[in-house]
């Protein structure tokens, strides 16, 4: 103990020393780029459950969510640097990727799932359609180090944001300033560029559409075929989209029919049997705005999705594949399997589901592309 | 409870020695220990049967007569421990314990293990993998070797984001009985045991011991184990493998019978005192 007091006294004298030297050459005028962060305090829309996402190892600030604003849409992401996520995730689509089955990333190679909402991020407990990740964080690298969708790693990445700005390049930016000003310091690493993320991803929250102005107590915030839509949905569809984002986030068998690769969706996390063929049930907010549907995009429209399983296919197949994994709620004993919906339940089940759309959501600038980013 | 206790009273020896060896306060009584430590060195080496692994320029030939190069061949090697003479184990500080042998770098297959208690060594043992414990554990405790954004570990892409863990062993290379667009087999072999639940557990522990010879440390000697791994025995253990059959082996319950075949590919070539 005698050698560490002496040790810190000298520490303490060399510090002393140190501060005294500089305070000779003091400039009484803080420099504009000291300036701390600004803490952000997020609120969770009152209606909604407490979040899944711990903040206090990520604590928001104003420049952190803009710094992810623009990592979002950056295309430096990507090996080609025009993949950015915003390319797949795109706002008027509720953050997903309009028109696109399976969405296609660097050199026009085409994905196996259908992209998902980035939306109300922050109360997930997996992410992807398989469940593989349990935390935000760790979303990011899944996209931009796989081979077909932004093919990049993240340690170049990080190369490449400490080079910036790039002389010449079409966009400026300047990510070690941006970095200063999220974290205090210009040190760019990969633990903030998720944190950044992460943050931004935090405040992608949709909570402003209609249904929501009618949870919130305004009656007349939904046509009465829309209320209609909402019995039968909760009656029928209820049990597994549940809840305030209409998904109970387990995984399920949902009776389609194996596509060509066979994707054994949760299976290939586990690698248990009885996970074989079973997704993540998706929420269903601003599922209006997010066709095509299903985990690799097969079905265009609602309509589509409940014939699906209604089991009304105009032709004599069983349009509900039979498997070991298949949902007991998709084949009950003694019934037509899928769920019975009449023409008008399904016209009302529809109508119900559109009004989950948010437009504030998609229209919101803070959520928009600051200039940067590359649509294909 | 014996061996915390003595690697506190390392610990305490080498903080004090750096203490004094910074301040050098000449009036200052140097405490005494009684712990002597030195270093090991482990080195591997891979081979093909009798013959040295070369990368991609060779073509060798596995059991089932099947062609195959090597374009890349790396494995995470952890939880090193060595046994004493009279028996007792020393087991390497965990968080001094993880290393990625890669063949492409041979600075990599070399493991200097400081701070070893003086002593004869007559076994190894060690992991093949990144134990669970450390597989799960927060990021800030995962850097160096195991910092999944830098380094090796991303470079090599030794780390499954959509399933997060690490890959154990990863090989590659190419073979005419590949049946693969570009004519590539891929060995990615993981799993921990899960995160979530239960899963598949490819750690393997291997346990070896010194063959007629002893590893000496002492403040000033130190011996060098050579350990080679036969990398035919990838392809020929337990379960005998066909590049025809599986040119890509990754996160399938067939992984396992990589697992099993690579944990008998291991053996202690040589001891040389230093």
């Amino acid at each position: 103990m005698k050698h560490v007091a002496g040790i810190l006294s000298i520490t303490a004298a060399i510090l002393a020393l140190a501060i005294s030297c500089s305070k000779k050459t003091d400039n009484p005028e803080p420099l504009p780029s000291d300036k701390t962060p600004t803490p952000l305090q997020w609120n969770k829309p009152s209606h909604f459950p407490d979040p899944v996402y711990d903040l206090s190892k990520n604590p928001m600030t104003v420049e952190g969510v803009e710094l992810g604003r623009f990592l979002f849409y950056d295309g430096i992401l990507s090996r080609t640097d025009k993949i950015g996520c915003g390319t797949c995730h795109q706002q008027q689509a509720a953050f997903t990727h309009h028109g696109h089955d399976l969405s296609h990333g660097v050199d026009d190679k085409i994905g196996t799932r259908n992209a998902p909402s980035v939306q109300n991020m922050a109360w997930n407990t997996s992410f992807f359609w398989d469940g593989g990740v349990h935390d935000m964080d760790m979303v990011p690298p899944v996209p931009i180090q796989n081979k077909v969708e932004m093919d990049e790693r993240v340690a170049n990445v990080i190369e490449k944001l400490k080079k910036t700005p790039v002389a010449g390049a079409a966009k400026q930016v300047d990510y070690p300033k941006m970095f200063k000003a999220a974290f205090g310091t210009d040190e760019i690493n990969a633990e903030r560029m998720m944190h950044a993320l992460s943050q931004f991803m935090m405040t992608m929250v949709s909570a402003t559409s209609r249904y929501d102005y009618f949870v919130r107590g305004d009656a007349s915030a939904l046509t009465a075929q829309e209320k209609e839509g909402m019995a039968v949905f909760i009656q029928k569809c209820g049990s597994c989209h549940s809840g305030t984002f209409f998904t109970d986030q387990s995984f399920r068998n949902n009776g389609l029919i194996p596509n060509r690769i066979k994707d054994q969706g949760r299976y290939d996390i586990t690698l248990n049997e009885n996970d074989r063929l079973k997704f993540k049930v998706p929420s269903l907010r601003n599922v209006g705005l997010t066709a095509p549907y299903m985990h690799d995009g097969r079905f265009t429209t609602l309509q589509q999705v409940l014939d699906h399983y209604g089991n009304d296919k105009i032709s004599s197949k069983d349009s509900i594949y039979v498997s070991p994994t298949l949902d007991p709620l998709l084949n009950v004993a003694g019934q037509k399997r899928g769920i019975s919906l009449s023409a008008t339940e399904k016209q009302a089940i529809i109508a119900f589901l559109r009004s989950l759309n948010d437009d504030d959501f998609i229209k919101d600038k803070r959520f928009s592309d600051p200039g940067i980013g590359t649509s294909l | 409870m014996k061996s915390s206790t003595s690697l506190l009273s390392l610990l305490s020896f080498v903080m004090s020695g750096l203490l004094i060896a910074s301040c050098a306060f000449p009036d200052e009584n140097e405490d005494t220990d009684p712990i002597e430590t030195g270093k090991i060195q482990i080195q591997f080496d891979n081979v093909v049967g009798s013959q040295d692994l070369k990368l991609d320029s060779v073509r060798y030939t596995n059991s089932v007569g099947e062609d195959f190069t090597v374009s890349k061949l790396n494995y995470f090697i952890s939880n090193i421990k060595l046994t004493k003479i009279d028996g007792s184990v020393f087991t390497v500080p965990q968080d001094s314990s993880y290393f990625m042998i890669r063949e492409a770098n041979a600075g990599s297959q070399k493991l200097v293990i400081n701070n070893v208690l003086t002593g004869e060594y007559t076994g190894i043992e060690f992991v093949v993998g990144v134990d669970s414990a450390r597989s799960v554990s927060d990021e800030s405790q995962r850097k160096g070797i195991l910092d999944r954004y830098s380094g090796p570990t991303n470079e090599e892409a030794m780390y499954w984001d959509w399933n997060p863990g690490y890959i154990f062993l990863k090989m590659e290379g190419s073979s005419d009985s590949a049946m693969t667009a570009n004519g590539k087999y891929e060995y990615h072999i993981g799993f921990f045991g899960g995160r979530t639940e239960r899963t598949l557990n490819n750690l393997r522990t291997i346990k070896m011991n010194f063959p007629g010879q002893k590893a000496i440390v002492t403040t000033s000697i130190v011996s060098n184990v050579l350990i080679q791994a036969n990398i035919l025995k990838i392809f020929d253990g337990p379960t005998q493998l066909s590049i025809r059959k599986s040119p890509g082996i990754m996160f399938t319950d067939s992984s396992k019978n990589v697992a099993d075949n690579y944990a008998n590919m291991f053996s202690v070539k040589e001891i040389k005192i230093n």
